[in-house]
């Protein structure tokens, strides 16, 4: 049997679309794993990133920050923290966020820093206050690099909140953990089909959101 | 602003002690070579840039005692490129101080426009983005933003800096007639002594080391250099610059050489004079000629010399009359009305005469007594400004 033949076969049986090991019911944990990831993960980066990146301080904290969190192995993480505080959401989510923030971080961070800085000085000699020259100035500006590093982040997080089967968790990551256990390889591959999908939804995602949300004077069409 | 200096916090002066009254409702040019000091003397006036020491004063008060923004928003700062907001439609980019101090949108989209339409900008360009603009309609929109809520104060760094010759000079005019109409306050950066002696009321010339080397109006800047650096920056022909400042008005100009292209033979006869300029029915310049070469009732327009090109007395300088006078074959410049009808002609040695006269008088104020009455003699034709 081929691997197309795997995941056709996987896909086919009924059996996989219904109930708690359902697929609409891992889909749907799965993106909850990675929703609540990637929004606290955001809700450290993007503020830290923006305000580092506007007041051009901090510059080397940041690049730090991110070089030992990216260190860290995310499975080493997870099975440190279960040790030490048992099964749960917490042991998946403080590895999902140490592997989201970096890239939300130094992007974010980059692309303020990269804004042209003659509008911010025009800006400000208009007597803009700061939060508004960072809000209302830059970061339109800077947007489209702070939605790549998102998408970044979102992506690995993605592949990565499969993990969470480890410590009994649902997600997508059952069918593969499940399906190595059980030898049953028409459930790993169907597993990890389902992570590419998902990955390329977000891709989708996020292409959406830029066209949404960039001004066409900073996409140049 | 007294004595005020400028120390970076890396040691460097920008600004020394400069001491400078800058007159209401007026241009006052800042200007020098690079690295003189004139951007942070400007980013002084909206402390942009704070002073190391010294106090600048507005009407009376000291800067620091008004809330930054307060003061800056009083301000219109046009910067040296534009440095308009890339994500902002053109009309939104202008319409951005009105929106920032409470202002409706419509009210401010309305404002915007008229301010597109002051500067020259089409209509059809407000729903662009800054990127679909060139370098000079950019630099209009700095300008019309900087002016949308109406600011008394205008700052403006090199804001001519990077467009062509031609529309910087459109640019130019368009500011002196915005000062005009308006009656702002604007301090005005330029490295362009042209540029400064064109617009400015007052220049003030800052050498480098930030230390002011002569503040005058530019007419004085011209006829009494303060210093052989001053001297050295307004370039090898300050005394046909200077000739801009005076009115070609007080020329006396003859009509006794000019005829018209019906003239009779007694008329062609009359003048003593080397070359006669024909006129057509109107009045209008065709060409000189010898009088010899001239036969009553049949004077050929072909073979006639280029007259030039003429002046109007009242509106050109004795520079532009004396660039005729040169460039005319005989040597003699054509003076015309608005119209374009010959008001008379006027010899190289008169407009240096008058040159005299006017150098001599020492500045604008004086060369205008050149103008006084006269008694309208034979053939003379006196025309006023
Ligand atoms: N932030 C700064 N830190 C240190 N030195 C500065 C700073 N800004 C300007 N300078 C220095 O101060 C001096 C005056 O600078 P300024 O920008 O006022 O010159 P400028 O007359 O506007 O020159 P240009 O015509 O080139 O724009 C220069 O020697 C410049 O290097
Ligand atoms: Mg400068």
């Amino acid at each position: 049997m081929n691997v197309l033949s795997f995941v056709n076969a996987f896909f086919s049986d009924s059996a996989h679309w219904h109930g708690y090991d359902g697929i609409p019911q891992r889909l749907l944990e799965h993106v909850q794993y990675t929703l609540m990831a990637l929004g606290l993960a955001a809700a450290i980066g993007l503020p830290l990133g923006l305000l580092t990146g506007h007041t051009g301080r901090g510059g080397n904290a940041v690049a730090f920050v991110a070089t030992a969190a990216r260190a860290l192995p995310s499975f080493g993480l997870l099975v440190l923290i279960a040790v030490v505080v048992g099964i749960g959401l917490l042991p998946v989510m403080v590895p999902l966020v140490v592997l989201a923030v970096p890239p939300i971080l130094v992007t974010t961070y980059e692309a303020v820093r990269s804004v042209d800085p003659s509008p911010v000085d025009a800006a400000r000699g208009m007597g803009m206050h700061e939060t508004s020259i960072l809000l209302r100035v830059e970061l339109p500006v800077a947007l489209p690099l702070v939605l790549s590093g998102l998408r970044s982040a979102a992506i690995q997080v993605v592949s990565t909140a499969t993990i969470a089967a480890y410590v009994s968790l649902g997600g997508i990551g059952r069918y593969i953990i499940d399906g190595l256990y059980q030898r049953d390889y028409e459930k790993v591959v169907g597993g990890a089909t389902l992570v590419a999908l998902l990955a390329l939804v977000t891709l989708a995602v996020f292409w959406a959101a830029e066209r949404l949300a960039v001004s066409p004077g900073v996409r140049r069409r | 602003m007294e004595s005020v200096t400028k120390r970076y916090p890396d040691g460097t002066v920008a600004v020394d002690r400069l001491s400078l009254e800058i007159p209401d409702r007026s241009i006052t040019v800042l200007v020098g070579p690079s690295g003189c000091g004139k951007t942070t003397t400007l980013r002084m006036i909206n402390r942009m840039v704070e002073p190391t020491e010294g106090t600048i004063l507005l009407d009376g008060a000291d800067l620091q005692r008004q809330p930054v923004t307060t003061l800056r928003r009083s301000m219109g700062y046009v910067i040296q490129n534009a440095g308009l907001f890339q994500h902002r439609t053109i009309i939104d980019n202008i319409a951005t101080v009105p929106r920032m101090i409470g202002w409706g949108k419509q009210k401010s989209r309305e404002r915007a426009a008229e301010l597109m339409e002051r500067v020259g900008l089409d209509a059809s360009l407000g729903k662009r983005y800054p990127y679909q603009l060139s370098g000079g309609q950019q630099q209009r929109v700095g300008v019309a933003r900087a002016l949308a809520a109406d600011p008394p104060v205008l700052l403006m760094d090199e804001p001519f800096s990077a467009v062509d010759p031609v529309v910087r000079k459109g640019l130019q005019d368009e500011l002196l007639r915005i000062q005009e109409e308006l009656g702002k306050t604007i301090v005005f950066v330029t490295h362009d002594i042209d540029e400064a002696i064109k617009l400015g009321t007052m220049v003030a010339v800052m050498r480098t080391g930030g230390r002011l080397a002569q503040f005058a109006p530019p007419a004085e800047l011209l006829s009494n250099p303060a210093d052989d650096f001053v001297e050295d920056f307004l370039g090898a022909d300050r005394g046909i610059r200077r000739l801009s400042f005076f009115p070609s008005a007080g020329l006396e100009l003859t009509s006794d050489r000019v005829v018209g292209v019906d003239a009779t033979a007694e008329q062609l006869a009359a003048p003593d004079a080397p070359h006669l300029l024909v006129t057509d029915a109107e009045g209008r310049p065709l060409g000189w000629a010898e009088p010899r070469a001239l036969t009553a009732g049949d004077i050929a327009v072909e073979g006639l010399l280029s007259y030039g090109r003429p002046f109007v007395p009242g509106t050109d300088s004795l520079r532009a009359a004396l660039d005729c006078a040169v460039l005319s074959p005989t040597g003699w410049a054509v003076a015309v009305d608005a119209d374009g009808r010959v008001a008379g002609v006027v010899s190289q040695q008169t407009i240096g005469e008058a040159i005299r006269t006017a150098h001599g008088a020492g500045d604008t104020g004086d060369a205008q007594a050149g103008d006084a009455p006269q008694a309208e003699s034979a053939g003379v034709t006196k025309v006023g400004p």
